[in-house]
């Protein structure tokens, strides 16, 4: 792997910036869904715009459009960073500003800073057979909320409020430039607490507290892992293990059982002249999703990286 | 070392499978609400003065059998052979029903309520369908409940239930027939025992006006309502609080009650509030001919006002004239300096709203999917209640009275709202977003201002050590509206006055009803 490889991370967010409807999923980052490790010592960190959209969106399994919203429109920047303990041990860290507004009706958009994420990640085991390689990633990720934003003003909201451990096992093989990299995850999250004092989802609740479901995370990307160019093709899956459909012309709300398909592209480019120095840019499309915005969704960045070990191996 | 950290990897990750299989089971605040234990019987209720009932008499109820009859023996072993075999789910069934009967049917009809508060998705055509009572499970399901239409619902149910049971105290008295628990000493009372005659059961009674009250107001929940009807009376005889024939004269009883309610919600023009296009277009143009800019419809495609005809439905605590009397003078003029000044103040207000104004909003807001304003001040009046250890047919009054004030406050504040039309701050000044749902109708007089100045005026005299806690959340209620910019202040502060002025007469028949405080 090489150093310009490692600091390939940080296609883009690294865990779940959940915005409204959107599950973590377009908003996967490589850093914790990519085969790619940073060496030891090794420091790299950068910002990261997303823009992300949708008119349509599911109502259950129901399609539909509200023209008391419009097109709702997700905006972040997130600085992100990720350190080499050793070449086999990375953590990141990182935290996205959020802001967000619908084109139609009176709803007022939300912003601010939303959850401060980390994750650890590990490849304990790499076996090469020949031409190829196969490796075995486990990584554990945490995530809460930094600030007291409102969760209970969706599609409005800035993000659901869950605090979130995350466990992830991801297999990556290799064969020359050209890689496959499968992974699944499972993320529980805490419940959550809203400003009022009952509500209804499936029954009257008399409680500020919203049981939060679990999810599960799956994404299968393939692609072109160059030197200085890696460009690959994503499709993920989030799925949310419970909650429950938004009735019938109802608002969505923190526990619904928020499903999303989406496929993908990321690219990263780390200059030949300097490669210090990199870009980044991705998008996403939801292709089938329930209780979820179908979002469209682009993004870049750019990330630096300091080498404080002069001689960290290639 | 590489080791190590290795190590450290994998202890991060075995942690979060021991994270994962922690619990996150929630409970409600009143999941564990403790057996009622009525301070004082409230015997004499009898006398105590109903509202829609001439005499608590009105209905008969038939002398029970003698305590040493066979028919009465074996309802006594009734109780018995379901307490040898008692189950978990039957002790569960129990202590949830011994929260008290007003307690639970007023969570429920809460819930209902919640579940049906949704406005209906337009047609193709841009228009919009309306509920059918005849057809409530066809879409737009029956009812959308709407804060007025709630309010009705809670007035009826709360106060039916009081005539119901002031009738009930006049029969235990009349026929003074003990609990089983106290004429069988080998019963066992999985309640807390009472003095007071169980023949008719006050829980029957509750719950046959409920039913009956609920298929009217809520006619395609009949599955959930029969079944929680059954597991209520099931409940009352394995506790052994009450034999069968307790239960059947209750029940009875209250079902006949009901009838009367019935009847006079069948007349109250709540059926006919909707209106039809014809009265909103002559709304709007009349406001216009008064050289005022009329309330127009934010949502798209534009919906119908809610309710518009609501402010003539048939009040409880007073006469209609009253009711008109008590509609506050008009808001400032779309054209005054005045109300340019007041969308300006709200304008201000939404450019930053801060995160503890945020959170008022939201607390107070009881918008879509929400048991709706009324239904929050029931919840903080049976929230206090619990720990009055009132009997049950006072909570039952005091329920009444409350929702006849909120209620009553509901159809002054639609007449008022569809008096002005007066236009919202975010017609004015399409800048002024808004942090919570916009309501599709009129702006003066808050809706929420109103229900808060009645529910806190009425509490206050019941509840009196936390009037100055009642007046406070109402005066919040009210101004959250404004932080949401949903109103002017002229809005918030008319419809507190007119609350608290509706919540009055609410106190002067308390005073005057027999029971006391």
């Amino acid at each position: 792997m090489t150093t310009m490889l490692s600091i390939t991370f940080l296609n883009k967010r690294i865990l779940p910036v959940i915005y409204f409807f959107i599950p973590a999923i377009a908003l996967q980052a490589q850093t914790d869904m990519d085969a790619i490790m940073m060496n030891k010592t090794q420091f790299c960190s950068g910002l990261m715009y997303t823009h992300s959209s949708w008119e349509n969106y599911w109502e259950g399994n129901l399609k539909r459009n509200n023209q008391n919203i419009g097109t709702v429109t997700t905006q972040s920047v997130m600085y992100m960073a990720n350190y080499g303990i050793t070449g086999k041990l990375n953590v990141m860290i990182g935290a996205p500003y959020i802001w967000t507004k619908a084109s139609a009706g009176t709803l007022s958009g939300l912003k601010g800073v939303q959850d401060f994420l980390v994750f650890v990640k590990w490849k304990p085991v790499t076996e090469t057979f020949g031409k190829n390689k196969l490796s075995l990633f486990l990584l554990g990720g945490f995530s809460t909320p930094i600030t007291n934003y409102v969760i209970d003003f969706l599609p409005m909201s800035i993000g659901l409020g869950s605090t979130n451990f995350t466990g992830r096992a991801m297999i990556d093989y290799q064969r020359g430039k050209f890689t496959v990299t499968g992974s699944a995850a499972y993320v529980r999250r805490s419940n959550v607490t809203i400003d009022r004092t009952s509500y209804f989802d499936t029954e009257l609740r008399l409680t500020n507290e919203v049981k939060m479901p679990d999810a599960e995370q799956y994404q299968l990307r393939t692609g072109y892992r160059g030197k200085y160019l890696l460009a690959e093709a994503t499709l993920s899956n989030w799925t949310t293990k419970g909650g429950f459909d938004i009735t019938r012309n109802n608002a969505p709300f923190p526990n619904n059982r928020m499903n999303a398909t989406m496929i993908g592209a990321a690219v990263k480019y780390t200059l030949p002249v300097h490669t210090n120095l990199s870009f980044l840019a991705g998008a996403n499309y939801t292709v089938a999703g329930r209780n979820v915005g179908q979002i469209t969704e682009y993004s870049g960045g750019v990330f630096y990286a300091f080498y404080f070990n002069k001689k960290a191996k290639k | 070392m590489k080791k190590r950290l290795g190590l450290a990897g994998a202890t991060v990750i075995t942690l979060i499978f021991v994270i994962v299989s922690c619990s996150k089971s929630i409970t409600g605040r009143t999941d564990n609400t403790l057996a009622l234990q009525p301070a004082k019987t409230d015997i004499n209720a009898g006398t105590w003065k109903p509202i829609l009932l001439t005499s608590p008499t009105e209905f008969s109820v038939a002398a029970p059998t003698a305590t040493t009859t066979p028919d009465y023996v074996a309802q006594v072993n009734e109780i018995k052979t379901w307490q040898q075999d008692i189950t978990t789910e039957e002790k569960k069934i129990v202590k949830y029903w011994s929260a008290g009967a007003v307690l639970r049917w007023n969570e429920i009809l809460r819930e209902l309520v919640a579940k049906h508060n949704l406005p209906p998705y337009q047609n193709a055509d841009g228009s919009y369908p309306f509920p059918s009572a005849n057809n409530p499970l066809a879409y737009p399901q029956f009812p959308f409940a709407n804060p007025p239409y709630a309010a009705r619902a809670y007035a009826y149910v709360s106060v039916a239930q009081y005539d119901a049971l002031v009738a009930a105290h006049y029969y235990k008295k009349l026929y003074n027939r003990a609990a089983p628990y106290t004429v069988d000493a080998t019963v066992n009372a999985l309640i807390p025992k009472s003095d007071l005659p169980s023949y008719p059961s006050e829980d029957a009674v509750v719950i046959g006006v409920s039913v009956e009250l609920l298929k009217l107001l809520f006619p395609g929940d009949q599955d959930y309502i029969q079944l929680k009807a059954e597991e209520h009376k099931h409940a009352r005889l394995i506790a052994g609080a009450n034999v069968r024939s307790d239960m059947e004269a209750g029940e009875a009883l209250g079902k006949a009650v009901a009838q009367k309610f019935v009847t006079r919600a069948r007349g109250d023009r709540a059926g006919a509030a909707v209106g039809n296009q014809a009265l909103w277009t002559q709304l709007e143009n009349d406001t216009r001919a008064k050289g005022e800019i009329p309330w127009i419809s934010l949502e798209a495609p534009k919906r119908p006002p809610m309710l518009p005809l609501f402010g003539k439905v048939k009040t409880f605590l007073f006469d209609s004239l009253t009711a008109v009397s008590l509609r506050p003078g008009p808001p400032p003029s779309t054209n005054s300096e005045q109300m340019k000044k007041e969308t300006e103040e709200v304008y201000e207000l939404m450019k930053n709203p801060s995160r503890d104004k945020i959170a008022i909003v939201h607390f107070w807001a009881d918008g879509v999917a929400t048991y709706t304003p009324p239904g929050h001040w029931n919840a903080i009046a049976a929230e206090d209640f619990i720990n009055k250890n009132y009997s049950e047919v006072r909570w039952a009054r005091n329920m009444a009275l409350l929702n006849m004030s909120l209620m009553d406050a509901a159809i002054v504040c639609w007449d008022t709202k569809y008096y002005y039309y007066n236009p919202r701050p975010s017609q004015l000044n399409p800048a002024i977003k808004t942090v919570t749902g916009l309501p599709n109708f009129p702006s003066y007089i808050s809706g929420h201002s109103t229900f808060s100045g009645a529910a806190a005026t009425i509490l206050s005299y019941l509840n009196p050590e936390k009037a100055t806690s009642y007046d406070a959340m109402a005066k919040e209620a009210s101004l959250s509206r404004m932080y949401g910019c949903l109103h002017y202040r002229s809005d918030c502060e008319a419809g507190l006055v007119v609350g608290k002025n509706i919540g009055n007469y609410a106190v002067t028949r308390a005073q005057t009803d027999g029971a006391g405080n």
